[in-house]
C-alpha cells in the first residue's frame, strides 16, 4: 500500500488514461451525489412532518363543544353547547386515577395588548399550571402560572417569545406590566414552543382570572388532558381512545345531545394523530431508502461494468507485462489499487459536492414539509465503502482471470 | 482454448549452446512461433522435457514462470507490444521495475540501453511517436534491460521494410556479438541467413538443422 513505486505507476497510468479514470470516477461520484441529495431530501420531509406533530405533547387529548346538528329529546338543531368548570371537575374526577396532566381552557382571539408604546393583538388563554406541558412550552424567561395565582386570581400573564420580542425588542419584560384590553397584568414569565412563531403569539393567565376578567362565570371553552404513560404504543393507544370515548359520552349525556351528534362534542386524540404520522414518517423513510438502494445497485453495476471493460482493455498490456517478468499478484495489486484508490476519491468528491449543495441550497427549499434536510454521515460513508468495494470486487475477478492465463493468450488479444 | 486440441509440435529435439545465434525457419503452421513461446515460458508444452539454464522447466506456477522470464529472457515482437501510454525510456524501465530496481536506478540503466540502440534523443517519446524501426529498437532494448541469458525474437522483422529490418539485424547481431544467446523465428530467407545456424521446421518436425556462415548485416552494403 504504502509503496512509493507502485504509487508511481498508478499515477502515471491515471494521468495517460484519463477519460477511463474520468468515467469510473463519474459513475462512482454521481452515484454518491444522487444518494445523498435523495436520503437528505427524505430525511427533510420527516423532519418536517415531525415537526408538524411535536407542537403539543404526543398524548394530549382536547375536547371542546359545537353548536349541536341533530335533534334530541325535543331540542331544535343548531343550540350551542358550553362546557364550565363542572363538566371538568366530572372529567377529573371519575379518571383521577389515569389521568396526568389537566387542565380547563378559557380563550379569547385578538385582545389587544399594550406596553409603553408598543402594542399588538393576541390570543388570550386562561390556563391551569398543567397546560405548560400539554402545550409543549419551556420557559425562556420566569415562571409559569402556580396553583396560589388561581386560587388568587392573580394578574399574572406568561407571553410568549415572538409577544416579548413585538412589545419588549429584547428590554427586561419580568416584572413589568403589560395591558390587555384595559387591564394591567405583571408579566411573570416568556416561553418558547417548538410550534414557532404562531403558537409563540399568545398569552397565558390564571383561567380563573381569565373567567372573571371575561365576566365568563365558570365557562370554558376547552379542556386538554394527557394519560399516565402506558408501557407501549398500543396499550397507550387503547387507553386514550377508551377515554376519548367515556368523555364525550359523559358531555353528551349531560347537555342532553344526541348520542350520534358529530358536531356538538369534539375530541381530538393527539395519539392516533401521531400513530397515522409515524406510520407516514415510516413510509416515507422506506421509499427513501428502497430508492437509494436501488440508486447503490446501480452504481455498483456502473463501477463493475467499467471495472470489467478496463480489465478487457488492459489484457494485452498485462500479457506484455507478464512477458517481461510480472508477478500475477503485482498485475492484480496494480489494478486494485488503482480502481480503489479512483473509486474511493471519487466517492469522496461526490460526497463532498453533494453536502456542499445541501449547505448550500438546504435553507432554500425549507418549506413546512421540508425541514433541515440532512444525511447521516456514517450512512454517506458506508456507501461510499460500499461503491469502492464493490468497484474492487468487480475488478478482481477479470484482473485475477487475466494474471493467470498464459501470457500468450494475453498477448493474442486485441 | 478451442475444444479440438491440435498437434502443433510433433517431436522437437535440438539444444542451443550460449553465445549462440539461431534462427527458426518453416512456412506458417509449422509451429515456429509456438516452439518459440514454449522456449519462452510463454507457452506450455503438453509432453516432454526443457531445460533452461540448468532448471527444468515444467508445471511451473505463474509466479515462478515470472521470475524466470525476468531473470532469464529477454523477449522481440512482431508487433513490438510496447505499452503505448509509457514513454519509451519507461518502457525499457519497465522490466527492471518488475526486479525490484529503484527508481533512480532504472532509469539509468534504461537511459543507457536507449543510447545503445541510438535513441537517446527520443527518451520521452510515446510508442505512437516514433517509427516502426524506432519502435522495435526500443522493444530489444527493453528486452536487454533486465539482462536476460537468452533474447527470443518472434519475427522481429515482419513488420519492417528492408532498410529498417537490416538496421534491427546489424543491431540483433551486436548483441550476439557481446556474447547473448539470441533465437529469432523468421520466414524471410535473409534474415534467416544472418543468424549463425538455420532449424527449419514442417508440420511440428525439424526437417533441417545447419550451422550457416553468417552474412553481416552492414546497412551500407544494402545500400
Amino acid at each position: 500500500m504504502f509503496n512509493i513505486e507502485r504509487w508511481q505507476e498508478i499515477f502515471e497510468a491515471i494521468r495517460k488514461n484519463k477519460l477511463r479514470t474520468f468515467l469510473t470516477g463519474l459513475s462512482v461520484a454521481s452515484g454518491i451525489f444522487i444518494l445523498v441529495i435523495l436520503l437528505a431530501i427524505g430525511e427533510g420531509m420527516a423532519n418536517g412532518v415531525e415537526k408538524e406533530f411535536e407542537r403539543d405533547a404526543t398524548n394530549r387529548i382536547s375536547v371542546w363543544t359545537n353548536v349541536t346538528s341533530v335533534e334530541h329529546k325535543g331540542m331544535n338543531p343548531g343550540r350551542i353547547i358550553e362546557m364550565d368548570n363542572r363538566d371538568y371537575d366530572m372529567a377529573v374526577n371519575k379518571n383521577s386515577d389515569r389521568i396526568e396532566l389537566k387542565s380547563g381552557v378559557f380563550s379569547r382571539w385578538g385582545q389587544l395588548t399594550t406596553y409603553k408604546r408598543e402594542n399588538g393583538s393576541y390570543r388570550v388563554e386562561g390556563v391551569f399550571p398543567d397546560y405548560q406541558f400539554l402545550e409543549n412550552e419551556t420557559l425562556v424567561a420566569g415562571r409559569y402560572i402556580n396553583q396560589s395565582d388561581i386560587n388568587t386570581n392573580e394578574k399574572v400573564a406568561i407571553i410568549g417569545n415572538q409577544v416579548y420580542l413585538d412589545l419588549f425588542k429584547e428590554q427586561n419584560a419580568l416584572g413589568e406590566y403589560i395591558d390587555i384590553t384595559g387591564i394591567k397584568f405583571k408579566v411573570v414569565g416568556i416561553y418558547s414552543d417548538p410550534g414557532g412563531e404562531r403558537e409563540e403569539t399568545r398569552i397565558f393567565i390564571p383561567l380563573t382570572t381569565a373567567q372573571r376578567i371575561y365576566n365568563a362565570g365558570n365557562k370554558l371553552r376547552s379542556m386538554a388532558f394527557t394519560l399516565e404513560k402506558q408501557d407501549n404504543f398500543e396499550d397507550a393507544l387503547a387507553a386514550s381512545e377508551a377515554f376519548s370515548a367515556q368523555i364525550e359520552s359523559d358531555i353528551k349525556t349531560k347537555h342532553s345531545i344526541a348520542p350520534n351528534d358529530e358536531r356538538a362534542v369534539n375530541v381530538n386524540n393527539t395519539l392516533e394523530n401521531t400513530k397515522k404520522f409515524y406510520d407516514l414518517n415510516n413510509m416515507i423513510r422506506w421509499f427513501f431508502w428502497g430508492v437509494g438502494i436501488c440508486t447503490i445497485i446501480a452504481g455498483v453495476v456502473g463501477v463493475s461494468n467499467i471495472m470489467l471493460i478496463i480489465v478487457k482493455e488492459r489484457t494485452k498490456e498485462i500479457g506484455i507485462r507478464k512477458a517481461i517478468g510480472a508477478q500475477p499478484w503485482s498485475i492484480i495489486g496494480m489494478i486494485l489499487h488503482e480502481s480503489i484508490f479512483v473509486t474511493a476519491i471519487a466517492g469522496f468528491v461526490g460526497l463532498i459536492l453533494s453536502l456542499f449543495l445541501l449547505q448550500l441550497v438546504g435553507p432554500l427549499i425549507e418549506t413546512d414539509y421540508i425541514r433541515n434536510p440532512s444525511v447521516d454521515f456514517s450512512v454517506a460513508i458506508t456507501t461510499v465503502v460500499i461503491l469502492v468495494v464493490a468497484g474492487a470486487g468487480a475488478g478482481f475477478f477479470p484482473a485475477y482471470r487475466a494474471a493467470n492465463i498464459k501470457p500468450i493468450e494475453a498477448l493474442r488479444d486485441e | 482454448m478451442g475444444k479440438n486440441s491440435l498437434h502443433v509440435l510433433k517431436g522437437i529435439n535440438f539444444s542451443v549452446s550460449e553465445g549462440e545465434m539461431v534462427s527458426i525457419m518453416g512456412s506458417s503452421g509449422s509451429g515456429k512461433s509456438t516452439l518459440l513461446n514454449i522456449l519462452g515460458i510463454l507457452d506450455e508444452a503438453d509432453e516432454g522435457t526443457y531445460t533452461l539454464d540448468g532448471t527444468m522447466i515444467k508445471n511451473l506456477n505463474e509466479k515462478v514462470a515470472a521470475r524466470y522470464r525476468n531473470k532469464f529472457l529477454g523477449f522481440i515482437f512482431q508487433s513490438f507490444n510496447l505499452i503505448n501510454y509509457k514513454s519509451a525510456l519507461d518502457n525499457v524501465a519497465m522490466p527492471l521495475y518488475y526486479q525490484g530496481v529503484k527508481r533512480n536506478v532504472r532509469t539509468d540503466k534504461a537511459m543507457h540501453y536507449l543510447e545503445k540502440v541510438g535513441l537517446a534523443d527520443w527518451a520521452s517519446h510515446l510508442p505512437n511517436e516514433l517509427s516502426g524501426g524506432q519502435k522495435q529498437r526500443v522493444a530489444i532494448a527493453r528486452a536487454l534491460a533486465s539482462d536476460p541469458k537468452v533474447l527470443l525474437a518472434d519475427e522481429p522483422t515482419g513488420a519492417l521494410d528492408t532498410k529498417t529490418s537490416y538496421e534491427v539485424m546489424e543491431l540483433i547481431q551486436g548483441i550476439n556479438d557481446e556474447g547473448k544467446t539470441i533465437l529469432i523465428v523468421t520466414h524471410e530467407d535473409d534474415i534467416a541467413h544472418m543468424t549463425k545456424r538455420i532449424v527449419n521446421l514442417k508440420d511440428g518436425l525439424i526437417i533441417d538443422d545447419s550451422v550457416v556462415s553468417q552474412v553481416r548485416a552492414k546497412t551500407e552494403s544494402y545500400v
